[in-house]
């Protein structure tokens, strides 16, 4: 299991890591293994904190959660892969969620996932080049009344329109820009 | 299983109950304000917290005696942020539509001041001489509160509001009763599975009790997967202590002694709140080890679900919990016999659980006199889309579609017309005007091919696209289906590719009927409800709104101007005031110039219609309409 070189790349993320960064990874994923029993049901929840720990799962954490708990590493990538929650691309410092819930999609939701993509210039499951932004979809988020909503960073946002995307990210624009003016 | 002496548990109890009761005696009659503040997940995307923040600015770091308490979603999600003010020798009432502003004034006017402020109030929580209450609003004729009676006036994160409440008494009750009886009680009540399928509660819990084996699971399913259905989200974030109770009540009964709450990862207040809801009852000795002094021993974990809609169907869930894809297997043998690692195993929704210890506490009697002949007790509809009180209700099974439409929600906004509603979520299906009248239960929905469902219901009118929402549905239980089974795997892909050439202006007339020829297959064909009952939404608007799936396709129109590809975006010049630039202001693309004239145009090759011009077009103009088939435009400008 420890020869890697005969497995394709299960991360497609356009930036490979490099052997320090993969160390880290390493490094950081063993960490959040210590708190779990080596039991196959503690699959999902050691997936969810690794990737609360690294912000997604690449291929070397998956590689060290099959060790631990002595499955083969194909069982962790079918998991990861089949439930939407896991993400094998490396995110952006901040996270665009549109809800395509009936309620959100009836009201627009589809609009606004087109108006994100074409201000970011990415696709849904992607993440912009300069890792500011990562922009995915959900199935719903629960907050039909206030449709459409969009989650950014984790914050839940009611009746958003196209033109509110473009103020969202002016806010952010102008806030980095003065967190850049601060730090030189 | 020796059950120690009756009274021994009473006294136990008694005690806990005393406590609570004088710590909300103290808290709700004591001499202090209390500001209660709905901070639910959809309150919180409506600013719940920043009013809470502004309250606590304003009053102060003694706050002034006032206490603030988060609370849950009253379902009044039309009117978040909401606030309710208890001030004493004044009734309780309810704020709504509140922002960090409003509360200021609240605070000065009213907290501080005596002036009520009658403007910002909803209604009164309680009947009075100064305002009128909320309850008599003509909505409340039609609605019975069982599951949402605490949701929005207790503390979720505080043990004690849930018991002075009277919650937990049940549980006294229950664990002095023999686990016959109280499978005997529920099946007297009548109650069946709130998941959907509406399956008898008492006899999936005969069942699991009757099943050789020392160790058996009961598990919560809140793997609340269907867009539009957020009531599962609403109770365990507003009550999670009613689901709690049920589980260990249902627990004793079929011998469980591990239980499993399922929650969705997309909810993380409900864990949260169930988290703490957990640790609080464990610590009054309600849950865990020898709970209520008996011999009785009861554990809960909390595992949330990543984000798999399949994951709702029972077997599916169970091999998540396992750590393995969640993919179905087939029934029998059923998880009651043969479920979580192999052991019997009761799956239960949160609903279900949660009228447990209601029925429990007020006899099957109660129950069975709610609702119709084969459908008891309550229905809980999560109400949004074009409704104007979005939120929750529940009403007595057997209430009409119109009654819940119009006298609950309030009827369509903006003077618009009804033409749908849809309810079940992606397996259920979209039911007309004509079927506005039918009492709704869970054998009426099936017979007009809706379902039940989780209780979504989302409401359309004459702007929404039936073909496009069958369109979205399909294209959801596609992208879900965990691929098993090949009709749903490839089946459902065929009929998405059917229903995205109708809505780009593709399709042909004969597709229609392969298109019933394939549903009927992938609905025969695939082994659990997620497959079997994906065809719906398709069915439904076919046998009601076939018109709209003709004009897609022999005129590439779309009668409600919905369908992205079939609609273009047009400035009337006659309407167009040349001084205003409202829309080429705010065009995201763009798209809109001013002719010689200074009459506005649109750009079509630019135009990624959106429709912001439309809202942007001041109503005195109205001068932006929209085209179906686009091609109207060039007619329109020769």
């Amino acid at each position: 299991m420890q020869d890697t070189s005969t497995v394709p790349p299960i991360s497609n993320a356009k930036i490979a890591n490099t052997p320090e960064e993969q160390e880290d990874i390493r490094r950081r994923t063993k960490k959040v293994l210590r708190r779990f029993n080596k039991k196959r049901e503690n699959l999902v929840p050691i997936l969810q904190q690794v990737q609360d720990e690294l912000g997604y799962l690449p291929r070397e954490a998956q590689i060290e959660v099959a060790e631990y708990l002595k499955i083969p590493e194909v069982d962790v990538y079918g998991v990861v892969t089949f439930y939407n929650q896991f993400r094998l691309k490396p995110p952006g410092k901040h996270s665009v969620r549109v809800c395509l819930g009936t309620a959100c999609h009836m009201k627009g939701g589809y609009i606004l996932l087109d108006a994100w993509k074409r201000r970011l210039k990415i696709d849904r499951g992607e993440t912009t080049t300069d890792r500011e932004f990562d922009l995915d979809t959900v199935a719903c988020v629960g907050c039909c009344a206030m449709a459409p909503v969009n989650v950014i960073d984790k914050k839940a946002e009611g009746r958003i329109s196209p033109t509110r995307v473009d103020g969202i990210l002016l806010a952010y624009k102008m806030e980095k820009e003065k967190k850049d003016k601060e730090s030189k | 299983m020796t059950v120690i002496a009756s009274q021994d548990i009473t006294s136990t109890f008694q005690n806990i109950k005393e406590r609570a009761l004088s710590r909300w005696q103290e808290l709700w009659d004591g001499n202090k304000p209390v500001i209660m503040v709905s901070a639910a997940t959809c309150g919180r995307s409506a600013g719940a917290l920043e009013v809470l923040q502004t309250i606590k600015e304003e009053l102060g770091k003694d706050q002034d005696g006032v206490r603030v308490i988060e609370v849950g979603c009253m379902g009044h999600c039309y009117a978040e942020p909401l606030v309710i003010i208890k001030k004493p020798g004044n009734p309780t009432v309810a704020y709504g539509y509140i922002t960090p502003e409003k509360v200021k004034r609240l605070i000065q006017d009213y907290i501080r001041g005596g002036d009520i402020s009658p403007e910002f109030a909803l209604g009164a929580l309680e009947e009075n001489e100064l305002l009128p209450s909320l309850y008599d609003l003509p909505r409340f004729k039609h609605e019975k509160y069982i599951l949402l009676e605490n949701i929005g006036r207790i503390d979720p994160e505080d043990i004690q509001h849930y018991i002075a409440k009277g919650g937990y008494e049940a549980l006294a009750k229950a664990l002095q009763m023999q686990p016959e009886d109280i499978i005997d009680e529920i099946r007297r009540s009548g109650l069946r599975g709130r998941g959907g399928a509406g399956f008898s509660t008492a006899q999936k819990w005969e069942v699991c009790r009757s099943s050789p084996g020392k160790t058996k699971y009961l598990i919560c399913n809140a793997d609340e997967g269907d867009p539009g259905a957020f009531m599962d989200r609403a109770i365990l974030e507003s009550d999670p202590h009613s689901v709690i109770e049920g589980m260990v009540i249902a627990a004793y009964t079929v011998g469980a002694q591990h239980g499993y709450i399922y929650v969705r990862a997309e909810y993380p207040l409900a864990v949260h709140r169930v988290e703490i809801a957990l640790r609080q009852a464990q610590s009054l000795g309600l849950l865990g080890k020898n709970i209520l002094g008996t011999s009785f021993s009861f554990d809960i974990k909390l595992f949330q679900g990543s984000g798999a809609f399949v994951c709702g169907e029972e077997t599916a869930l169970i091999a998540s919990l396992e750590g393995k894809p969640g993919l179905p297997h087939h029934r029998p043998p059923f998880p009651a016999i043969k479920g979580l690692h192999g052991k019997p195993t009761v799956i239960n929704n949160v609903k279900t659980l949660a009228y447990v210890p209601r029925i429990v506490r007020n006899g099957a009697d109660w129950f069975s006199s709610i609702g119709t002949e084969k459908s008891k007790g309550t229905a809980v509809f999560a109400l949004a889309g074009k409704v104007v009180n979005t939120g929750l209700t529940e009403v007595p099974m057997g209430t009409t579609l119109r009654q819940i439409i119009f006298d609950v929600g309030g009827g369509i906004p903006k003077g618009k017309r009804f033409k749908a509603v849809q309810i079940g979520g992606p397996s259920g299906g979209c039911l007309p005007e004509s079927a506005l009248d039918m009492p709704i239960d869970f054998d009426s929905l099936k017979q007009v091919g809706a379902m039940m469902g989780s209780g979504g219901m989302v409401v359309m009118d004459e702007d929404d696209c039936m073909v496009e929402v069958a369109r979205y549905f399909l294209e959801f239980t596609q992208r879900e289906s965990c691929g098993k089974c090949t009709m749903c795997r490839l089946g459902t892909r065929q009929m998405l590719a059917m229903l995205e050439d109708f809505t780009c202006g593709r399709g042909q007339m004969g597709d229609l009927d392969t298109l019933m020829e394939l549903a009927e297959d992938v609905r025969i064909g695939s082994l659990c409800g997620l497959g079997r009952t994906s065809p719906n939404p398709v069915l439904t608007t076919l046998r009601y709104f076939r018109d709209e799936y003709k004009a897609h396709i022999e005129e590439k129109r779309c009668p409600a101007l919905m369908c992205h590809d079939l609609i273009a975006y047009y400035i009337l010049p006659e309407k167009c005031e040349r001084s205003c630039d409202a829309c080429v202001g705010t065009c995201t693309v763009e798209a809109i110039s001013s002719n010689k004239k200074r009459i506005k145009v649109i750009d079509p090759a630019k135009c990624v219609k959106c429709g912001t011009c439309m809202t942007a077009c001041p109503p005195q103009y109205n001068a932006v309409i929209k085209l179906s088939p686009p091609e109207k435009v060039l007619a329109a400008k020769d």
